[in-house]
Formats: C-alpha cells, structure tokens, sequence
C-alpha cells in the first residue's frame, strides 16, 4: 500500500517504473484483470471531472476491482459534515484505494493521516494532478524514449494549475528542462526553487522547446483581473499557426484538455500533426491502472 | 490581612529599574517594599520563597490575547484564560474585544472585569472595540468604553478598511489617550490567501497572502498618525517591511508602539509543512529573512512587547482542510520558552528579553506593573532558567490545544507567579494559597 499525494515525495527511479508498468497496461498488452480482483475502488470526487473520474473508473475495472463511486460536488456536503467524516464513511466499506479530487489544496494529505488504504490524489486544488503529469510524462517517453535534456514548455496558468505543479516536478525528476511561461499575474513566486526558469515571452521561448504544454485558462477568473481578457491573452500566449511555425519541426503540442479552442491553442494547433493531445487521453487508463497497481495491489 | 513574602538571592532582572544581579526583593501587602544587595533579615511571619540559581523577575503583561468569553466558552473563559496566564508567567492580560458578543459597550467590559474579579488570578485588561460590532462602519462609544476600564480600543482580527473612519478613530483617541491597536491587513491583498506568498504556498498550491497585505496597512495608518498625533499600537507584526516603516516613524518621533509573536520570530512559512493547520494564523508565518529582520527589531528597541496574540480554539477547528482551517494558536504556556530561545542562541540579551516582556508592555499602554521598584506592585515571576522541558499540549492549563510547539524542547520555565503578593502558581499548581489571603 502506498499513497499517490503528488509526485513531491516519489523518487525518479519509483517513477520510472511505474511508468514501465504502464506499457503492459495498454491495449493489447498481458491480462491484468487479476491484479485488483475482490478489491474495492473507491472514487470520491468533491470536484467535477468526469474525465479524470471515468479515466480512474475504467482503469480500476479494469485491473478486474469493483469501483465505489461517490461524488458530492459543490455546496451539497451538509453542513457539518466534514471531509474527514466522509472519508472515514467511505473507508468503512473497505476500499484498497481511495481515488480523491477535492477543490481545497492539501484535502487529500488530511485524508491520508487519517484512514487505512491507500489515498490517490485526483487533482487538490491548486497543488497536484499527478496522474495526469504521470500520463504526460508516459507519452513523452513513448516520442522520446528518455526526458533527459528535452525541453518542455508549459504555457498559460501557472498560479492555479495543478497539471502546471506535478509536470513540473515529474518533467525535472525525469531529467528534463522546464520552461514556464505565462503573465506574471498567472506566475506564482518561488518557481526557481521547484526546478523551474520562468519567462514571459513566448515567442523568445518557443524555438527551444521540444513539447509545448499549453493549459487551459479558466475564462472566470477574469473577474479577478488576472489577465485583461482572454482576447489579449491569445494574442499573448496563444498558440496559433504564426507561432508554430516558430517551433522545431519535431517539437510536441500537448494540452491538459478541456480546450478553449482558439483561446490557449488555435483549432487548427490542436487537431494538427503536432497535437499528441489524444494519445494523452488514451495513455490515462493505462497509467492509472500502473497507478492502482503499485498503490492498492 | 497582611502579607509578606521575602524573595531571597534570586537574580533580579529589571531592566525599567536598570537592576540585574543577585538581591533580595521583600514584598507586603500587595507592594514591592525593598530590592537589595543585601540579606534582608526575614519579618516575622514572611514567607521565605529560596529563589537561589532562579530568577526573580517582574510579572509578565501580554497586550494581546483572546478570551473568548463571552461567547466561546468551550475555547476559554476568563477563568481558565487566567490559569493558563499564571501558568506561563503572565500577571496580565489585554483581553480582545472580538468575543462572540463583541465588546463594544461598557456591560461586555464590565462582566469581563467581573469574570477576572472573580477567577482572582492576574489583572485582566480589556481592550474595547473600535467600531460596533466589529463591522468597520461606526465608532463604539470610546468614551464609555474607557471609562468601564478598557485601556486599548482595537477591532483585532479584523482591519479598518476605511481610512476616513480610521483617521477619524486616532484623533477622537486622542481625548482619552488610549493606543489604537490595529491589526493591519489589506483584505483586498489578502483575500483568499491561506498562508504567506512565497515559494512555499507554490509548493503547496495554497493561496498566499503577500507581506504587502501588511505593510500597506502599516505605510496607511502611519501617515494618518503623523497627522492626527494619535497613538498608533501595531499588532502582532510579522514582517520586514513593517518593522522598517515603524522603525523609521520612532525616529521620526511619532507616538507608535508594536508588539511581535512568538510564533513570528520562531517559525517561517516552512512550518506548514504538510499542511499542517496548527501553523495557520493570522498574519501567517512569513519567510526566513522576515524572522530574522523580526529579530533584529527585538534587538534594537523598534520592538516594544512580546504579546502572544494567544488565540484558543477547539480540535475539530483545526482538523479540516487547510484553507478551511481557523486562524490563531495558543500562545501564553508557550511563550517564555521561545523568549529565552532567542536568548540561549544570542539573539537577546536576559535583560532584553525580560523587558519585552514586561516594562516594555507596561509602558506602550501605560499599564501598572512590569518593574520591581519599591511602591510597584508586587507582580513577581519566579523562573528556573536552566530547567529542560518538552512542550505537552495536554498538559496546558488553557481550555484549547491549538500549538504547532507540542513535543518542542525547552530550557527554561516558569515555576512561581505571583500576583499582587500572592501566589496563584506554585510549581504546575495553579490556586491562591488560603493562608496567604
Ligand atoms: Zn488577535
């Protein structure tokens, strides 16, 4: 038993090979409904993502476990009912895992100290998506082989990106460059001491990337004044046709998804034969199963 | 009924009295009588207290601590507010007004003073607030509320947003000459924020609150006390920029005092650690280099008090998500072990220290106390300085269990506090000795 609470604390060889374990989880690999079978899956989403949740579905059945799904999103927690109540209820049926998405940093670290099975962090707030760092990092290996010495751009949100946060420490664990780029209202400080060079200007970034990872902006905040509007953000930080023909002709587009088309990344970016954004769809399942594997099994 | 008790060869540290050595100190009736160099033969009936190898020190003044009554009882009371006092060597207390019936009018004071006549431990101050109910919108009624006793008015926990009603707050101070506490937050900088902005609130994806919430509020109300001549005491003040601004207007000669944690000048932003909710307050914890300008302020006399802004709450407020976490920890069983702290890693002189935690206090409010010179008050901490002790939350005398210091090791405790020639703690007893009353 072990818990996914990030990629913080997890060593590179630890990833490494959970991310060899991934390749026999994809299609056409070894039978591996054995590896979970008469165990318990439990999803407990405090946040909506069907994505990520149907992802962690398909992949707990998959390893032959019965998935327990609980999702309790917005201001419906009674009042009164913590989160820790909720998580000793949904131990209490005896889970393997816990697989938790929660809108509050640090949710799933609380939940940790607190039950038995193994805890898998689904996405916390603003702090970790390891998955889905994980998953990125797979299908860049599968172009690449090995990060070392790559350079991976990430452009857009950092301040609230928990995709930004875990690709960031599982990209430099696995040996490669990370550049980030964004407004410095969407840059939170301290980056540097994560491993990170930080910049403002895309189109002086983009001719040295090798993978260009945009995220998606989250068109409410700007409410809060983050960026102008998301007009002036694309012209800034968008990825269009002009600027990709700024990037190496080998170089990767990859986005977290859901996509603003036309916003972080122009249509024709997305579908074009850059874009490896739907092998980062297929490669979820695979990764979370490895996932399961070495945390519940 | 008379009483005396004659301290004998303690080291008598009184920096308002420039004393410290070896002396005896007779006290009767409430009253310091003499401090000497020499023996002093023993009255008749005095109770001898053998202070040799400890030291004899002028009870300790918190300027800021939370009762929480009326209206959270199951936090603190006066009463179990007051053990917990004694217990860490405070002989006073500045009780906040934002209990959960605000003191904003003279009954709340009032029952406050009643309560703390009642638990008879240390003296117990209110403090009033500055405007209704705390909401930031109309001045409380200042004159009543000083005449029922209070001797700061503050909204702590809370800002003055509007500089108008704040300027408006120090000149009408300015009538009864009582300090304007604040606790100074942009809340439009801090909205939101959890913990300190810096690379540790990156790492935790938790939303931070920049020092400039602090500072801004600082630069704001200096510039309203140069004008209006108030008095201005800054609460709690946790980082560097501050600490410039305020040093910069005492050399300017402006009527400000301010006061620092310990928590501020013992812990820095890390100490969340893994989201650890017991080092959540309000200000956070900032980065190391603001410890370390906090230390310094110490040292040269910007800072006037050590006040622990002890702020009790209950298990299950701590035990949440960290964003949903309650602000404030405990901070009157623990302070004098993270003074002396400072003091065993060179930081602050014996003398300094023990300063801070009386005269200076004494002074910034215009207190009774905080010295040992014939005629004061006989408020008396008895101190074993070498003495080694771990922090146990389970054992404090406080109704809460709120600290991020439990399991820390100490040198250096508190074994006697007297109060006005009483002894209301005795070695992990708290209780007035019968014969002595
Ligand atoms: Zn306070």
């Amino acid at each position: 038993m072990r818990h996914l609470l990030g990629i913080e604390g997890w060593r590179r060889d630890e990833l490494e090979s959970l991310l060899d374990r991934a390749k026999a989880h994809l299609p056409g690999g070894a039978d591996t409904t054995h590896v979970l079978r008469g165990k318990v899956v439990a999803n407990l989403f405090f946040e909506d993502s069907t994505r990520t949740r149907t992802s962690f579905h398909m992949a707990a059945k998959g390893l032959g476990a019965s998935v327990l799904n609980w999702t309790h999103t917005g201001s419906s927690v009674s009042k009164g009912e913590t989160l820790l109540d909720t998580a000793r209820n949904i131990e209490a049926t005896g889970p393997a895992a816990i697989v938790m998405r929660h809108r509050s940093s640090g949710a799933p670290h609380l939940v940790a100290k607190h039950v038995k099975c193994a805890v898998i962090n689904a996405g916390d707030g603003t702090h970790e998506h390891p998955s889905q760092a994980l998953l990125d990092a797979f299908t860049l290996r599968q172009r690449w082989g090995a990060l070392d010495g790559r350079t991976v751009l990430i452009v857009g949100d950092v301040r609230h990106s928990r995709v930004a946060r875990s690709n960031l420490l599982c990209l430099r664990a696995l040996g490669a460059r990370v550049v980030l780029c964004g407004p410095p209202t969407l840059i939170p400080p301290g980056l540097e001491d994560m491993g990170a060079e930080v910049t403002h200007n895309l189109d002086a970034a983009l001719p040295q990337a090798d993978a260009v990872m945009c995220l998606r902006i989250q068109l409410e905040r700007q409410e809060q004044s983050f960026v102008p509007s998301t007009r002036e953000y694309a012209r800034l930080f968008g990825l269009n046709a002009a600027r990709e023909e700024r990037m190496k002709a080998d170089a990767v587009v990859m986005h977290p998804g859901p996509i603003n088309r036309g916003v972080e990344l122009a249509p024709a970016v997305a579908d074009g034969p850059r874009s490896v954004i739907l092998e980062q769809v297929s490669n979820g399942v695979a990764v979370r199963r490895a996932i399961l594997e070495v945390c519940a099994a | 009924m008379s009483s005396t008790v004659l301290f004998r060869r303690g080291r008598v540290i009184d920096p308002r009295n420039g004393v410290d050595g070896v002396r005896d100190v007779l006290v009767r009736d409430g009253k310091v009588v003499e401090v000497s160099e020499a023996l002093l033969p023993v009255p008749s009936s005095a109770e001898v207290v053998d202070a040799a190898g400890k030291w004899v020190l002028p009870g300790f003044i918190d300027l800021h601590v939370h009762l929480r009554e009326p209206g959270e009882e199951g936090k603190e009371t006066v009463l179990t507010g007051c053990r917990a006092a004694v217990a860490g060597g405070f002989t006073a207390v500045v009780a906040m007004p934002n209990t959960k019936v605000v003191n904003d009018n003279a009954m709340v004071t009032e029952l406050v003073l009643n309560r703390a006549r009642a638990a008879a431990l240390c003296h117990v101050y209110p403090a009033g607030a500055i405007t209704k109910g705390l909401k930031g919108e109309e001045l409380a009624e200042m004159g009543e509320l000083v005449s029922a006793g209070c001797v700061a008015i503050t909204d702590d926990g809370r800002p003055v947003m509007n500089a108008s009603l704040m300027r408006r707050t120090l000149q009408y101070a300015t009538m009864f000459d009582v300090p304007v506490m604040v606790h100074e937050e942009d809340l439009t900088l801090s909205a939101g924020g959890a913990m300190h902005e810096g690379a540790v609130s990156t790492r935790l994806g938790l939303r931070g609150i920049p020092a400039s919430a602090e500072v801004a509020m600082v630069a704001r109300d200096l510039v309203l006390l140069e004008e209006t001549k108030g008095r201005l005491h800054v609460a709690h003040v946790s980082c560097e920029g501050s600490v410039r601004l305020i040093r910069e207007a005492k050399q300017r000669g402006l009527r400000v005092t301010c006061e620092v944690a310990p928590h501020h000048f013992i812990l820095d932003d890390r100490a969340v650690g893994d989201y650890d909710t017991h080092a959540k307050m309000a200000p956070p914890l900032r980065a190391d280099s603001d410890v370390l300008a906090l230390r310094e302020a110490l040292v040269d006399g910007t800072v006037d008090a050590i006040a622990t802004d002890h702020a009790p709450h209950g298990v299950l407020d701590k035990l949440v998500e960290f964003e949903k976490g309650i602000n404030g920890i405990v901070g009157l069983e623990t302070a004098l072990g993270l003074t002396l702290e400072l003091v065993h890693a060179g930081v602050l002189t014996a003398n300094r220290a023990v300063e801070l935690l009386t005269h200076g206090p004494a002074k910034a409010f215009g207190l009774p106390g905080g010295h040992l010179a014939p005629g004061a008050p006989a408020d008396v901490t008895v101190v074993d300085p070498d003495v080694e002790w771990t922090v146990d939350a389970h054992q404090f005398l406080s109704r809460s269990r709120n600290t991020p210091f439990h399991g820390r090791k100490q040198k250096g405790r508190v074994i006697q506090t007297w109060v006005s020639g009483l002894k209301v703690f005795d070695k992990g007893q708290v209780g007035q000795s019968k014969e002595s009353r």
